[in-house]
């Protein structure tokens, strides 16, 4: 178990293409911090450059005090899960089990242990003489999770370890590998580009875009404050709904909401933040026609079309909607729940 | 895997259009072969005029000849040092060409020009580069010291042959090892990196098990390749000498049919040939293949 510190981490791929642009991050021991993006924002670089796959262009990455920028990865004493698993075909469970241990000498009782009490965790101690093959997507992901755990390493590291897995076992997965981790209180870092996913194993998320962090911090505080235009569309689903300033003026006919700072262009609200009704409670009325109704169980996503916005805005009703499409839905926004943003700096003003 | 059938309109015409592939086989291979086997039970007399009947007369005769089981022990350290030579270079050069990305290409190709290369061809340009009077290596070799004649040293000669039918194997070797090398995940050996295996440990517990479907294939290949298209080497250099030295088996069978003329025992070792080719790919199917499922 180890802190992660990252300062002026750089990556420039052969031929000068930087992917990762000076990025700082102290990830505290114990911790579990989930990287999240879009495709191509450098995640799963980042967490490859950690676990010593990748080279660090700049910058120093260090774990448990000690900067490992030269270490090769068996010398960082991290373990990762592989997004298809990479359990080595040709060995049985065991022998995937055994293998990082075997490579760094420990003593046979030891590993016969240390691999029983992981299969015991995991429940996998039926199958530990098959080889992967023979196993199911979630069997094989267990697996992987054991190699990792047997080895007692100073990090986990994560790159979207459920990807590849149905969305029931998915969800059960995912409780199963927060619960572990608390348990083991083994520093992790967590690789994904489902929200959901990174916003109920989080202790930290950080939100990257381009090479760069976005936002840093706990799930609700990102739900809550979204730090810029980015974060503000990518947590949260359905996604918040982003309108200008002008537009929603001219649509209104309202003056400018005194409470909002001075140069906000864009206001962004959570869809379950819209009010529903005639006389809802908002300061602002707003009307538009039900174009589509999602109902999801217990809420309804509803997508209404607003004379003089581009995109139609989506609110979230609690229950069954009564409303049938091509309706007419009048809902208000109440200004303490307006997120504002300035366009030119894409930042949140507040 | 799916098979595709399809329905013709007359119930001939599958059979005639396999007619010519079968016609080739029956009159170049199939029949050829069982003349072999027959007069492999005949002796015939120097002139032609007169074949006799002698059972397994040629056969006895083969098993008790020095000579042949000379050509057979040469035949056993030929095979195993190509096969050797050719997987064992050919792996390393895969190996090589794996871990370049852009380059890669082009030395794949350049690696696989000896391939297109005629054994006779090959065998006569080792020839020539060892060639006790003109040769440029030979000439090299003298100036280190080493005095090199194949004609007259046996040693020499089988390092020839050895040398020319391996070279134009590696290229054959080369290409399945790089196909079977770019079929390994790289998460595998990213995932062992971590998992503390260096470089070489990698290479022997994680490559090297994940090859073995194709170097299993390249082993029975190769022996075959050993056993029967290494004749072009061997005529174009050596031709079986100094004193027997390089003579293996399937150059054998030509040497005593062809030119000593004695066609019973010619056909008796080509069918001996044959049977010990058998055998090795039985066993090798019965007792490696297993092993090497995963």
């Amino acid at each position: 178990m180890a802190a992660i510190e990252l300062s002026g981490v750089k990556k420039t791929y052969p031929g000068g293409i930087e992917v990762i642009h000076g990025l700082d991050l102290a990830i505290a021991d114990g911790e579990m911090v989930v990287l999240v993006g879009p495709s191509g924002c450098g995640k799963s670089t980042l967490l490859r450059m950690i676990a010593g796959l990748e080279t660090i262009t700049d910058g120093t990455i260090s774990i448990g005090g000690a900067v490992v920028n030269r270490r090769e990865p068996a010398e960082r004493d991290v373990a990762m899960v592989f997004q298809n698993y990479a359990l080595y075909p040709h060995m049985t469970v065991r022998g995937n089990l055994e293998y990082g241990l075997r490579n760094r000498g420990t003593p046979r009782a030891e590993i016969d242990a240390r691999v029983e009490a992981a299969a015991r965790t995991l429940e996998i101690a039926p199958f530990l003489d098959r080889k992967p093959r023979q196993l199911s997507g979630g069997q094989r992901q267990r697996v992987a999770m054991g190699r990792a755990i047997v080895r007692q390493p100073k990090a986990f590291l994560f790159d979207e370890p459920l990807s590849n897995l149905d969305a029931k076992l998915r969800g059960q997965m995912r409780i199963e590998i927060r619960r572990l981790q608390r348990a083991l209180g083994t520093t992790s870092v967590y690789v994904t580009h489902d929200q959901l996913e990174a916003m109920t194993l989080a202790d930290r998320l950080v939100v990257m875009n381009g090479g760069h962090i976005e936002q840093v911090g706990k799930p609700t505080e990102l739900y809550d404050r979204p730090a810029s235009l980015f974060v503000a569309g990518f947590i949260g689903s359905p996604p918040m709904n982003l309108i200008d300033i002008e537009t929603l003026r001219a649509l209104t006919g309202a003056a400018f909401p005194p409470s909002l700072p001075v140069g906000t262009d864009i206001v962004g609200i959570r869809p379950d933040a819209i009010m529903m009704g005639p006389a809802g409670g908002g300061d602002i009325s707003i009307s538009g026609v039900v174009e589509l109704i999602e109902p999801v169980g217990g809420e309804s996503h509803l997508y209404v079309r607003v004379a003089g916005l581009d995109q139609a805005m989506v609110i979230v009703a609690q229950g069954r909607s009564v409303l049938s499409e091509t309706g007419r839905l009048d809902f208000s926004l109440p200004v303490a729940a307006l997120h504002p943003f300035s366009r030119a700096t894409g930042k949140r003003l507040r | 895997m799916q098979t595709k059938r399809t329905i013709f309109p007359n119930r001939w015409l599958p059979y005639g259009l396999l007619a010519p592939q079968l016609a080739i086989t029956l009159v170049f291979f199939i029949w050829p072969a069982l003349q072999a086997v027959k007069s492999s039970f005949e002796r015939e007399d120097p002139f032609g005029f007169k074949t006799t009947f002698i059972w397994f007369g040629n056969y006895a005769k083969l098993l008790a000849d020095p000579l042949y089981l000379n050509s057979l022990w040469r035949t056993l350290i030929f095979a195993v040092l190509v096969t050797a030579i050719a997987m064992g270079v050919s792996l390393i050069l895969a190996v090589a060409v794996n871990r370049l990305l852009r380059s890669g290409r082009v030395y794949t190709t350049l690696l696989v020009w000896p391939y297109a290369v005629a054994p006779v061809v090959a065998g006569i340009l080792w020839w020539f580069m060892f060639n006790p009077s003109i040769g440029i290596l030979s000439y090299l070799l003298g100036q280190l010291g080493v005095t090199w004649n194949h004609r007259v040293n046996a040693d020499q000669a089988m390092i020839l042959i050895v040398l020319a039918a391996s070279w134009k194997q590696i290229s054959y070797n080369f290409l399945f090892f790089v196909a079977g090398l770019q079929s390994v995940p790289a998460s595998l050996s990213e995932a062992a990196a971590i998992d503390g295996a260096g470089p070489f440990k990698r290479f022997w517990t994680i490559v090297v098990p994940l090859l073995s479907p194709t170097t299993f294939f390249l082993l029975i290949v190769n022996i075959n390749y050993a056993m029967f298209d290494t004749f072009g080497v061997i005529d174009a250099t050596t031709s079986g000498g100094p004193a027997q030295s390089t003579n293996i088996l399937v150059y054998k069978v030509y040497a005593d049919g062809f030119l000593g003329l004695n066609i019973g025992s010619s056909a008796a070792q080509s069918v001996l040939l044959m049977l010990i080719v058998i055998i090795l790919i039985v066993v090798q199917f019965r007792f490696v293949e297993r092993r090497v499922q995963y």
